[in-house]
Order: C-alpha cells, then structure tokens, then sequence
C-alpha cells in the first residue's frame, strides 16, 4: 500500500460513469452519454461515515454501485483497502463483496418473499461457504438476529410478517452476515414512517461502536445525513461540490448549492422557521445528458458569475478537511 | 366570533376488508377559518389521506364507506349533497392537489386543455377565454414561456412542473378551499421548497383556506398555522402550530418530535425513537391506540380510550394524562 494512508478503507479517484443512449431502431447507434457520476473523488476512512447527500439524478446511487462493481465504470479508480479493484471482472470481486456490503431503499423490494428470514440472512454464509456446518450456519444467523435486534423465533417467519422497520433489520443482517468492513447504505430510512426512521438510523451507529463499521451513508434528507456522518460529500450531477466535516458543514456551507440546500429544509420548530431567511433557489436539475457547461450549478446559483459559465470550477482544498469546487473561492 | 369555512364533526370512514371492517378514520372533528392553513400531520395508516378524501366524499364505494358525521362547508353539509351537487363544488369552490402529479393528469390531453377544462365546466366560460385563462394561471405559478407550455403534454414536464401544473389547475375556479395531500414528497427538496413556496403565496393572495396533509414535522413547522396529528385514524392533538411544537400535550407529539433530527441542534448525539410500529387499524387496541408504544401508558389508557379534551387554551389532547405533560 505506497500511497494510501493505513486507516483509509476506500478511495475513489475521478470516477466517472457514463450511459450510452441510444436510438435508430435498426441502425443502432450511440447519440450521446448520461454522465451519472462525472468524476468523482474521496476517501473513506476506517470507522468513519460518509454522508453522500443531493438530489435525484445527482449520481450519488450510482457512486455506491459503481464502488461495489454493480455496474460498470467508465474510468477512475478504486482501491479498496489497499487493492486497485477497478478493473475486476465478477469472479475477481467474489472474494471484495464479502468485505463490503450494500443495505437497500426498499425493505419491502429487497427481500425474496419466498425465503424464510433465516434464509435471507444466512444465504450469503451459504454462497461464500462461511459456515462449515448447519450448526455454526444457525448460530451464526441467530448471533446476526439478535445483532439487529430481532427475536430468534423470528428466523422461521417470511418478510410479509414483519414491519418496515423490521424487513430494515434483516436487510441489515443479511449486509452484516459475511463481517464486512465497509457498507453502502443507499437510502436505508427514507421509506421507513418518521417514527421508525430514528430506530433504524440509531442501529446503525450502534452496530459501528460495536463492530468498528465504515458506512457511506446516501441519502437526499440532509438533516438525517448530517446526524449519521462525521463527513458529508455534496453532489450535483455527477460531481462532488463541496466535501466538509458535518459541523462545518451546517455552520458555514461554502458552495452556494449547499447554502441552496440547507436552506430549503424547513427546521421542525415555527418560532425558528419565522426568523430565517427563506433563500429558495429556483429551477430544476438540468438533464445529466446536456449538463451546462462551466461550473454545472450555474444557471441555479444565485451567486453566478461571468466565469462559471466557461470555466469548470476544480476542487479546491480549504484546509481542515474542507473542500469546493466553486470560482467564488478562486484566489 | 364568525362561523369556520370549514367545519368537519365526528366524521368516519370505514372499509369493508377481508379481515373486517376497518375503522380509517374514527370521529375526526375540525374547524378550519377563512385563509386559514392547517396541517393534519401523521403517518402511513394514520387516516390523515383518508380525512382529506373524505372531505369531497372522494372514497371508494365499495369498500369504503363514510359511516358518520358531517362537513359543513361555508353552511352546506357535503355529505348529504346529491352527486351533481357535489360535483359542482369539487374543483371549483374546494380544489385538491395530489401527491403523485402524473398520475393524475390526463396523460392525452394538454396542459392548457386541462387547466380550462374546470373554467369552462364550472363557470360556462368559453373555451378560448378559458385557454387565455390558463396561460394567465401558468404564469401565474411562474412557469415560464406560459404561452407555449399550454400546448405541452405532461409528460413534458417535469415533476416540479406538473405540480405547477396541478397548483395552475386548482386555483383555476379561484376556490375558498384546497387539500393538498403530500403535495411534495415525490420532488427535490429544493423543488419541494419552491412548490410549497408558491402554494403558500397563492392561497394567501386568493385568501383561499388550505389543508396542507403530510409527515413532515419540518413542512409543517414552515408553512401551517394550525396543527391536527392524527394516529391510528384519530385526531390526538390539535392547536396552533407554534403552540404544539412549544408545548406538545400528546406522548405521540412529544416522542415524534425526539425522534427526528434537526438541522439546528448539535448532530451525533442519539436519537430517541419511538419503539414499536404505527398500529394496524384493523386490530386496535381497545384503549388508546398508542399505548402500546408509550412510556407513560398505564392500565387506564391500556383499557379506556382517552377522549380530545381541552388541555390549554385552544389546545386539545387525546391523552388521559394530558395535564402531566407540560414541559
């Protein structure tokens, strides 16, 4: 490992991931690309969570599958702890998926209804032959129940039985069953009812005091990343704009797309909500496949310049962890 | 005192499902004033989308059934109105707004066509003078290049834009009364921000009453000036929204706002969640619906349903334990 500090678990280098489009029904042919993730870069350290925070079409799912090899990458690099995986074809990544993990959206989606819950846990200890008999098999999926705070009896129910929070509880389970180091969270709270969501979210923090996890944390709700993460990369189609610890983050957002985005999260209390500026930034999220040129933000930004319509705004690092890619920070 | 816009008694809905009927929405009662804008805050299975439906006798039947109560509509009862009577209020003198907006505009007919359509169905106003209308309203919700974006279709648009769509069509009859329900959950929130923006000015420029149903504590807190949480099918608590946050009467209330993070409050410490899972409406407990998730339950609340009872100056809870709660 020459480069890469020895608590690093991840790191990307300018990742992109790009789409063909297509069209001609017999001609087939290549009219352009969605840049999903245009380049792309950051580390994730051991024991850390990184919040990966934007808005639909902002590549940060994409980010996260790219890093787990669920699809393809365009270009870029990722090591993972230590190990260029980039280019790893499926059979060369069997031994990466154990290490690092992916917990899902949709509790009700991500779980076969045909499956006992002891099934879904312990499938993945069957496909990588981690239990060496049916007795470690069901030890091993009773340690990972009781982990998530479900009841051992609860092994030979189906997913229908079970809550939103709980299907949560065993997509994390099964996440957990190999004893990964790293695990992608995309979304894991924002189907859940309002009153569920703490419950999951402090499972997490829990489960990573207790087993020393490295979480990427993605998620559009800025105020549930923020109380997860110790650090937060802000996307914007396909591209990180701001990186910053999150009490840095809250207390002085840099990017205007940040500053855009804090803003437009009404805080749950109406004596604070009457006294705060009401910033709305204007516009939608233009399409990923003509993304304007020059810095992407500026035909949103409030804060628009004659430069950022040229030229693309580079990251730039502004010491204590932070950085931004913005032109209102060039010196 | 002047008689509410909007004044909704012990209304109930039921549906018939193959594990009995199933009370959606049990005894919810409400005054809603002229301008007036009011959250009914709550979640999935709450009854809160059940409540906004039922307004406009919206609900399917079969299954469903409103089994009691009345709504008093600027003197009227909505629920004893023959269908054609109903129908001439429905998008004209009270308007609603869905969530989802491309499941609910005509996917084959423009935008434009879709907006006029209630112009010149409620108010016999002649089709072009009704288009002209329409490109006015789409201004009007700040869409811009109106003139051409009539003629689109809404698979044009974008999400924002078809709610702006949605928002142009509801304000189309000028109506004293409109029901949004989750108007924004499908959006951006930065998109979210500006459709809520924009339905909070153009109610308040049409003093139009508006039910703003959600569950988001944040939506609430930035836009309602009066709350209703509603849980298993019933209203718990109900007051001025500055009041409810300043001082919740409910352990619902209470536990709900513990559980979600805030922007404004040092991040990294632990959440307090609510244990368990929102009831299942078609098994409640006979006592109040959320004892088994609260701290505070005793066997009173486990086996007598606690009624909404004044607890402070216009301020009702649903909790036996109501006067204990003041913090």
């Amino acid at each position: 490992m020459p480069s890469s500090a020895p608590d690093t678990v991840l790191e990307v280098k300018d990742l992109k991931v790009h789409f063909p489009v297509m069209a001609g029904a017999v001609m087939r042919r290549q009219v352009g690309s969605v840049k999903a993730v245009d380049g792309v870069s950051f580390d994730v350290r051991r024991g850390e969570t990184l919040g990966l925070v934007g808005e639909s079409g902002c590549g940060k799912s994409t980010t996260g599958l790219a890093i787990l090899k669920m699809i393809d990458i365009t270009s870029g690099e990722v090591k993972f702890e230590g190990e260029d995986i980039s280019a790893y074809d499926r059979s060369r990544m069997r031994p990466i998926r154990r290490r690092m993990q992916m917990v899902y959206q949709d509790p009700f989606g991500s779980l076969n209804p045909r499956m006992k819950v002891s099934e879904i846990v312990g499938e993945p200890l069957e496909v990588h032959g981690m239990a060496s008999d049916r007795a470690a098999y069901d030890a091993r999926v009773a340690s990972l129940l009781d982990m998530v705070g479900l009841l051992p009896d609860m092994a030979d129910r189906y997913p229908h039985e079970f809550s939103g929070g709980q299907r949560q509880r065993i997509g994390i389970a099964r996440a957990l069953a190999l004893d990964p180091a790293l695990i992608i969270c995309d979304e894991p709270v924002s189907a859940l009812d309002v009153s569920i969501q703490a419950q999951v979210v402090n499972l997490f923090q829990e489960l990573q005091e207790r087993l020393g996890l490295t979480y990427i944390f993605i998620a559009h709700d800025l105020a549930v990343v923020r109380h997860i993460s110790h650090r937060i990369a802000v996307m914007y189609l396909g591209r990180i704009v701001e990186i910053a610890p999150r009490g840095e983050l809250y207390a002085k957002p840099l990017h205007p797309y940040t500053q855009a985005l804090l803003a437009a999260i009404p805080i749950p209390d109406p004596e604070v909500e009457a006294s705060r500026p009401q910033q709305i930034i204007t516009g939608e999220v233009p399409s990923a496949m003509r993304p304007p040129p020059g810095c992407r933000f500026h035909t949103r930004c409030p804060q628009a310049m004659d430069v950022c319509k040229s030229a693309d705004p580079s990251m730039r690092d502004m010491g204590g962890g932070r950085a931004v890619a913005c032109h209102l920070y060039d010196t | 005192m002047t008689a509410p816009l909007l004044s909704v008694k012990g209304l109930s809905t039921e549906f018939r499902t193959e594990r009995g009927i199933v009370k959606a929405v049990d005894d919810v009662s409400f005054d809603l004033a002229a301008g007036e804008t009011l959250a009914i805050v709550g979640e999935s299975g709450s009854g809160k989308s059940v409540t906004a439906m039922s307004l406009l006798r919206l609900i399917p039947n079969p299954p469903g059934k409103i089994s009691a109560g009345e709504v008093v509509f600027d003197g009227q009862n909505l629920l004893t109105l023959s269908d054609e009577e109903i129908r001439a209020i429905r998008g004209n003198r009270i308007a609603m707004i869905f969530q989802e907006p491309m499941s609910s505009l005509n996917p084959s007919l423009t935008i434009g066509l879709q907006i006029a359509e209630p112009i010149n169905l409620h108010r016999k106003t002649p089709w072009a003078a009704a288009m002209d209308m329409a490109v006015e309203l789409l201004g009007r919700v700040r869409m811009s290049d109106a003139t051409s974006r009539v003629k689109a279709y809404p698979h044009q648009f974008s999400g924002g834009m078809r709610q702006r769509a949605m928002i142009a069509m509801a304000l189309a009859c000028q109506p004293q009364l409109i029901i949004a329900d989750e108007p924004t959950t499908a959006l951006d929130v930065t998109v979210q921000a500006q459709i809520l923006a924009l339905l909070k000015e153009v109610t308040r420029a049409a003093n139009s009453a508006l039910i703003l149903i959600t569950h988001d504590l944040g939506v609430v807190a930035r836009y309602a000036d009066r709350v209703c949480v509603m849980y298993g099918g019933r209203i718990v608590e109900a007051g001025p929204a500055r009041e409810i946050y300043a001082r919740p009467r409910h352990p619902y209330t209470i536990g709900l706002m513990a559980s979600v993070p805030r922007l404004d409050q040092e991040a990294g410490s632990r959440l307090v969640p609510i244990e368990g899972s929102p009831p299942n409406l078609a098994n409640l407990p006979p006592g109040c619906a959320f004892a088994p998730r609260c701290r505070r339950a005793a066997d009173l609340c486990r086996n007598h349903r606690p009624l909404l009872v004044p607890s402070a100056p216009d301020h009702l809870s649903a909790c036996h334990f109501h006067a204990q709660l003041s913090t």
